[in-house]
């Protein structure tokens, strides 16, 4: 099994470690629920290693990215920032999402774990013809320190650049070869440090030392899911369009002339009639999983991803859902329809959905 | 592991059984158990006086991470359960012996005890 720079670590504190995609990774150091809370009301550093990390060399890579990636790198091709969007196959299913990093004149991007050998030979594929060599960078790490308390404690470090601190929403620096990134996973402020392995174990043990409650994977999934964002694997595969997946505010069209991979098929979609991805809370007693069958008046659908949210005190998910949904619906829990809500996805929020 | 209660008898499958001086049984999970599920968010009982057939569904517990079956030790009628687990399932994760116990039955075949483990072989199947 692969292991993270940060592996021993996690063992002397204690971790729980599993098999996440053949990498060994603490999914949780103490309690879920107060590692979640310690996220949500101070800050908690994450080891994310697994996650996969690409560099480019030379070529054209603005046009590269504008082949390969859904969103328009221009957005962010003459400012230092960060950009998410989906890869997309020519039949319009994502292949994966990701997040492209660009700062002094450089690209890095960073995707997920289990799609790490196919996006490799994706990205190889359709470099050549740009004259752009793709870099893995397994040899570097990945921390996130989030939470409302996260900027303090990341300045407390005395490493990072103290310029991290101006860093805005997506913003992004390098240091050296260290990528520090306004990035995150949790719905928190705090940064994403990006940076070589050599370097990993030394800022994860002042980052504890300042205060910093180390995170596993366990909290960071309900993290994400109460901050409405998608898990690749679990609410959208290749078999998914990014319309039925929330994410069609990440396809740009803007730029008529650019040809990015899957838009020929995207543009034969009637939007009208995809299924939406929303968020659900349960009325009732009980758990929502991912499976679970949904109804509602004019439609059903079924539950991707759930669990129970420590914020809210109840359980919520993710569901992907035929339109025409107004405010409730019916869920199929061991034979049982229980009461459920449909709202935003973005359920720290609490912002209503419009019907 | 934590000392386990001498009096208890188990199912590999991590459920707990306590014979009670008035011959009623008491049922729970495992301090093992709620170690392995984690934080405990939810649990759905059985019905008093339903009848229950030894190591088949009983009860679901359900943790942040996921919901695991919980399956009868032995067969009877149950008599009560405990209701303090609808507020409060995280008494399962502190308490799995005692105030975190599922529900009460009267047994309708003893020698069914006889096919449980005793702490120590349940202590042995914990470490495989």
């Amino acid at each position: 099994m692969n292991k993270t720079a940060l592996n021993k670590s996690h063992i002397e504190l204690g971790a729980k470690m599993v098999n996440f995609s053949n990498w060994e990774m603490p999914i949780s150091y103490t309690s879920l629920i107060e590692e979640h809370n310690a996220v949500r009301n101070t800050s908690g550093i994450f080891d994310v290693s697994h996650m996969s990390i690409f560099d480019f060399d030379g070529g054209n890579q603005i046009a590269f990215f504008e082949k390969i990636f859904a969103n328009d790198i221009k957005k962010i091709s003459r400012v230092n920032k960060a950009i998410y969007g989906v890869l997309l196959n020519e039949e319009g299913g994502i292949l994966d999402d990701l997040i492209i990093y660009h700062a002094n004149d450089k690209f890095r991007l960073v995707s997920n774990c289990s799609t790490r050998d196919q996006n490799r030979q994706w990205y190889e594929k359709h470099a050549v013809e740009f004259g752009v060599k793709v870099i893995e960078r397994s040899d570097m790490g990945i921390l996130a320190i989030q939470g409302p308390e996260a900027m303090s404690k990341i300045l407390a470090i005395k490493e990072i650049h103290a310029e991290a601190n101006n860093l805005q929403s997506f913003g992004c620096m390098f240091d050296d070869d260290r990528l520090y990134a306004k990035t995150g996973y949790t719905g928190e402020d705090g940064l994403e440090l990006i940076v070589p392995n050599m370097a990993i174990n030394d800022l994860w043990d002042q980052a504890l030392e300042v205060g910093c409650v180390p995170i596993g994977l366990g909290a960071r999934d309900t993290l994400r899911l109460e901050a409405g964002l998608n898990l690749y694997g679990n609410d959208m595969t290749i078999n998914n369009h990014p319309y039925e997946s929330n994410l069609g505010w990440t396809i740009d069209m803007s730029d008529e002339s650019r040809q990015f991979i899957g838009k020929d098929a995207l543009l034969s979609i009637d939007q009208s009639k995809s299924q939406k991805i929303v968020g659900i809370i349960l009325r009732d007693r009980g758990i929502l999983r991912s499976g679970y069958e949904i109804t509602h008046e004019q439609g059903k659908g079924e539950v991707l991803s759930g669990s129970f949210s420590p914020t809210l005190q109840s359980s919520i998910g993710l569901a992907r859902v035929d339109q025409g949904y107004q405010e409730n619906g019916k869920v199929f829990i061991r034979n049982k329809a229980l009461n459920i809500e449909f709202v935003s996805p973005r359920f720290i929020r609490k912002v209503k959905m419009q019907p | 592991m934590k000392n386990i209660p001498g009096d208890l008898k188990f199912l590999s499958s991590h459920e707990w059984a306590r014979v009670e001086s008035d011959g009623t049984i008491t049922i729970g999970i495992s301090d093992h158990a709620q170690d392995l599920l984690g934080d405990i968010v939810f649990v759905e009982l059985p019905e008093v006086g339903q009848t229950l057939d030894a190591e088949t569904d009983a009860a679901i517990v359900e943790s942040v991470k996921a919901a695991s079956d919980v399956y009868s030790p032995l067969s009877g009628e149950v008599m009560e359960v405990n209701s303090l687990l609808e507020d409060q399932p995280e008494i399962i994760n502190s308490s799995p012996y005692e105030d975190g116990w599922f529900y009460k039955l009267t047994p309708s075949d003893l020698s069914e005890l006889d096919n449980l483990l005793s702490p120590e072989d349940y202590s042995d199947v914990c470490e495989d």
